[in-house]
């Protein structure tokens, strides 16, 4: 068995933005009974005797923890290499100053667009000016930047101007990654998804921009996998190189693992290493043997997987099956009705659900 | 003034360290260096992390291949030379004066 190489740690699901493509949970409010800064600090320890190399941090907005230098702190010392992925909302200069003495290594800055009105809107907060402060900020601290882009039917077709105001921040590197369909994004899916020829628009834009640009920013495009012949090889193979934990100790092979019907593992309850070695959530989906045609006897199934354990549940109500995305799949009409859609069908008339803050879903 | 640009190794008299973004580390667990980037983990063989770690900002690759030599019996100068424009090429790397 591998050793997993990251840990994604998703430290409170409180968030001040309301973006309709989050991939949180549905249920937020379940989460609210989060580690105490105590039990994070001994999952750190835990995930480095383990293996565990790169730490990142993220939620929600992990900001709004207060105990998050405390936190970056002891990751610091451990050794890890840590990543603070942050909507940059309620980064001030103090903060951030505790954090870079902390040993924070990397931040990722998400925005939404390059124009303030459309940025503002698709964050559900006004937020664009505040963001674009984080990032100078991070950079006058002296922090290597990357801005992070979802995409989708909204944005996709101002790439262009998403890339030269990265390229004005001085990202060292923007990740201009399209929707991926889970949780909030699921929802919301008939709305988001672009059209074939948004996609072509936009990939011929980071082409050039690339060739234009050169060194200066390093332009990292995550394909839509509903367009692509083959699904992605999500997370590197079930249990086998990350493993997240969620505000309440739960742990998960993947981020978007909460909706399966699998038998729940939490850190409150067993060391890191059992759950990664020895619970039947990790090993359910392990390596090649669970899988069934047409995966099983396919030359990449050590290549993608199987593809996405969610996404075959969401769509077909059986994770064991085939990612619906590959062309192979038997169920592959469900992607390409979804698909066949976003082309041709008339504009989807529901407004796009934004994600409430979970402190509303609490329950009395 | 920094510059990422695709190393002229020729010369050797660039200043060569690792991109603000990447860390060097030993991993206990594994026993073996590994390169760090947010999204990327690179295992080095031990000639790599010697390379690596003489890669301050401040040696010269011509100082760096010298102290090579003084540590080893063999050291394939084009094949350092490579290592690094490789890093250099995947961004792991930046390069100064020369």
């Amino acid at each position: 068995m591998d050793r997993p190489l990251a840990l994604l740690a998703e430290l409170t699901y409180g968030c001040p933005l309301h973006c309709p493509y989050c991939s949180n949970p549905l249920n937020l409010g379940d989460y609210s009974d989060e580690l105490t800064t105590q039990e994070w600090q001994r999952v750190l320890v835990e995930a480095k005797g383990l293996g565990v190399l790169q730490l990142h941090l993220s939620g929600g907005e992990p900001l709004q923890r207060r105990d998050l230098v405390e936190i970056v702190r002891t990751a610091s010392r451990l050794g890890l290499y840590t990543n603070l992925i942050t909507s940059g909302f309620s980064l001030s200069s103090r903060r951030a100053e505790m954090l870079r003495a902390a040993g924070l290594d990397h931040v990722q800055i998400s925005i939404q667009a390059a124009e303030q009105a459309l940025a503002d809107r698709i964050a559900g907060t006004p937020s664009f000016e505040r963001k674009k402060a984080a990032a100078r900020l991070v950079k006058k601290l002296g922090w290597p930047l990357t801005v992070n882009v979802v995409l989708h039917r909204y944005n996709i077709d101002r790439v262009d101007r998403i890339l030269d105001m990265a390229a004005d921040l001085e990202a060292d590197r923007i990740e201009l990654a399209n929707t991926q369909y889970y949780g909030w994004a699921w929802q919301n899916r008939d709305g988001l998804l672009p059209s074939r020829a948004q996609l072509q628009r936009a990939e011929a834009t980071v082409r050039a921009t690339r060739g234009r640009l050169g060194d200066q920013m390093e332009i990292i495009y995550v394909v839509p996998d509903y367009y692509s012949r083959y699904p992605k090889p999500c997370m590197g193979g079930w249990g086998r190189r990350e493993l997240t934990v969620v505000p309440n100790g739960d742990v998960l092979p993947c981020p978007t693992a909460h909706a399966l019907p699998l038998p729940r593992v939490s850190v409150r309850e067993h060391p890191l290493a059992w759950i990664w070695e020895r619970s039947p959530l990790f090993q359910r989906f392990r390596g090649t043997g669970w899988m069934p045609d047409p995966c099983r006897s396919c030359d990449r199934r050590e290549a993608d997987f199987g593809g996405c354990r969610c996404q075959a549940f969401q769509l077909t109500g059986d994770a064991a099956r085939t990612d619906p995305v590959c062309h192979l799949s038997p169920d592959h009409g469900l992607v390409a009705a979804a698909v066949q859609a976003a082309n041709h069908g008339p504009p989807t008339q529901t407004p796009l659900a934004l994600r409430p803050h979970p402190r509303r879903l609490r329950k009395s | 003034m920094p510059s990422t640009m695709p190393m002229q190794t020729d010369s050797d008299t660039g200043h060569p360290r690792l991109a603000p973004h990447v860390r060097l580390t030993f991993d206990l667990a594994r026993q073996r260096h590994m390169l760090l980037t947010p999204e990327t983990v690179t295992v080095l063989n031990e000639t790599g992390a010697a390379i690596l770690e003489l890669c301050n900002g401040e040696r010269t690759v011509g100082e760096i291949l010298a102290e090579l030599r003084d540590r080893y019996d063999r050291v394939a100068d084009d094949e350092v030379r490579a290592f690094l424009g490789d890093l250099l090429v995947k961004r792991r790397m930046v390069i100064s004066g020369g």
